[in-house]
């Protein structure tokens, strides 16, 4: 640890003197209790048993076999990456024109914000139904573009929150320099806003793909038998055998959660 | 503007649909909410998902806010590893959450197998398929959602007023409970809300961990809409807890800082 560091450290134990060992005890014990699932998983993926067991008898790549020779679980994995880069580019692209309209104040803006975020926070069942229902009328149940529609809106909320901030940390002075030298609108966006912007637009894009690759709640109602991703897919194969070909399947999930975050903290950076 | 359209379409007009199912089954009337207070089993759900939404909150509650005390009071690099381990189960999908308590709960689980191998038992605990297996599980889930808003405020509580405290002669028991608590208190009350208001509106996980008795009103909904084809009832459901998530959050008036917490997550 570097000298600054701990100064740092010191400095931040300072006025509660040092933190009880207990207290740090308790802490990582927490977090192993969040960390810990994830990490079970791994090895199942891995057992050979045929059932599921813990610890695993022997080491195989049985399940993975299983897992990329099923047409199943691989049509529902393409399903869910098409899924998942058609969300990403609708979402990213709405989300940050939202967030450039939601800068400037205008009647109503508090109501549109409202709406736009709303799907943060509304159960998803009742986003679940209320767009099966709809889907039902409209036959859009098992389509792509269905899918990608609700997803859409369920990925929304994340880029017009994570842009807005990135545009409320920008030098809107620059932009106006970019229009007096006679760019019009879409030439300082293209030319100025959207490089100050990038790291928060490559951010929300990440965590936009997150949302519609990991996401169930709607996938099962909306996503149809024939045109299942692979969450719906795990979740039909959770319910029917906890075959361990699913721990396989979430050990990918895992990496690919693990893989996009990474690539958030670097863009961060 | 195409984001609105967007919403409109396929967010707002759906619920408004829903809206109007709960009411037009078959013909306009609150049937379908008379039938809803006129049973005793819906009524256990509703009580059900409060109990084990207020467990879940005081849990995580109890859980998390000493966690984020430790991650906002170590040094740079320590606390960034640990927030590393909150934030990617926190991104990491529910389904994948909710299978690998399956496997650590089950009757063959790490916990039971480990508990057994020790001599510590003689027959497995039944942890699966029971309010206890649920709770674990919601807990894990939704503990994120607990920390990082108490993280969040606790780093920008300024320490030079507990030195002041102590300053003026108190020791440092009373300078954290009767100063550093209280700041800490919004971070508190936006986590717990986040945490109560999921957690009643909570699907994969409880349809997995749960038996038959902790049915909670999200597997309520889908059981009258996919089971039984009941669009009345499961949309009166579904305004019912629209309302509930809804007053809660308005009530509170913490939406925006709710928001504010999103953007920080990532």
């Amino acid at each position: 640890m570097t000298s600054r560091a701990r100064a740092l450290r010191l400095e931040a134990a300072g006025p509660l003197g040092r933190r009880h060992p207990l207290l740090i005890v308790f802490a990582i014990a927490t977090l192993t209790f969040l960390v810990a699932p994830l990490a079970v998983v791994l090895p199942i993926s891995f057992s050979a048993a045929k059932y599921l067991t813990f610890p695993p008898p022997g080491w195989s790549l049985q399940w993975y076999a299983r897992y990329f020779g099923s047409r199943e679980w691989m049509s529902a994995t393409a399903r869910s990456f098409e899924v998942a880069v058609l969300t990403t580019a609708a979402a990213t692209a709405v989300g940050t024109a939202a967030a450039l309209a939601l800068r400037q104040p205008f009647r109503g803006r508090s109501l549109v914000r409202l709406i736009v975020l709303a799907p943060l926070v509304v159960p998803a069942i009742i986003v679940a139904i209320a767009i099966y229902g709809l889907y039902a009328q409209w036959k859009l149940v098992g389509t792509l573009s269905g899918l990608v529609l609700a997803h859409t809106v369920l990925a929304l909320p994340f880029v017009v929150v994570i842009v807005s901030a990135t545009l409320q940390g920008i030098d809107e002075t620059l932009e106006l320099a970019a229009q007096n030298l006679g760019a019009n609108r879409w030439h300082t966006f293209r030319l100025v806003t959207l490089p100050l912007i990038r790291p928060g637009v490559v951010s929300a894009a990440l965590l936009a793909f997150i949302t519609s690759f990991d996401e169930v709640v709607v996938a099962i109602f909306v996503s149809g038998t024939q045109a299942a991703t692979l969450p719906k897919q795990m979740w039909d194969g959770i319910r029917t055998e906890i075959d361990p070909t699913v721990a396989a399947v979430s050990t990918l999930l895992i990496g690919v959660t693990t893989l996009a975050l990474g690539l958030l903290a670097l863009v961060r950076r | 503007m195409p984001a609105l359209a967007w919403l409109g379409i396929v967010f707002v007009y759906p619920l408004g649909r829903l809206l109007s199912a709960s009411l037009f089954t078959p013909t306009l009337s609150l049937a379908s909410y008379a039938r809803l207070l006129g049973s005793s089993i819906y009524l256990t759900v509703f009580v059900n998902t409060f109990e084990i939404g207020a467990t879940v909150t005081m849990l995580a509650l109890a859980l998390g806010y000493p966690l984020a005390f430790v991650l906002a009071t170590a040094g740079p690099r320590v606390s960034r590893l640990m927030l590393a381990a909150v934030i990617v189960p926190l991104w990491t999908s529910v389904l994948v959450r909710t299978y690998a308590w399956m496997v650590l709960l089950g009757r063959r689980g790490l916990v039971n197998e480990g508990l057994q191998s020790w001599g510590l038992l003689d027959a497995p605990l039944p942890l699966l398929y029971n309010r206890l297996g649920v709770t674990i599980g919601m807990v894990h889930v939704l503990l994120p959602f607990m920390v990082l808003p108490i993280y969040s405020v606790m780093k920008g509580i300024d320490t030079d007023l507990l030195k002041a405290a102590q300053n003026l002669g108190a020791n440092r028991r009373q300078a954290f409970l009767r100063v550093y608590v209280p700041l800490s208190l919004s971070g508190l009350a936006t986590g717990s809300l986040l945490v109560f208001v999921s957690a009643l509106g909570f699907f994969v996980t409880p349809a997995l961990l749960g038996g038959r008795r902790d049915m909670m009103i999200a597997m309520l909904i889908d059981n009258q809409i996919s089971q039984l084809l009941d669009w009345g009832l499961g949309s009166a459901l579904a305004v019912v807890l629209f309302a509930i998530t809804a007053g809660l959050l308005l009530a509170v008036q913490r939406f925006t800082r709710a928001e504010r917490l999103w953007a920080r997550i990532p």
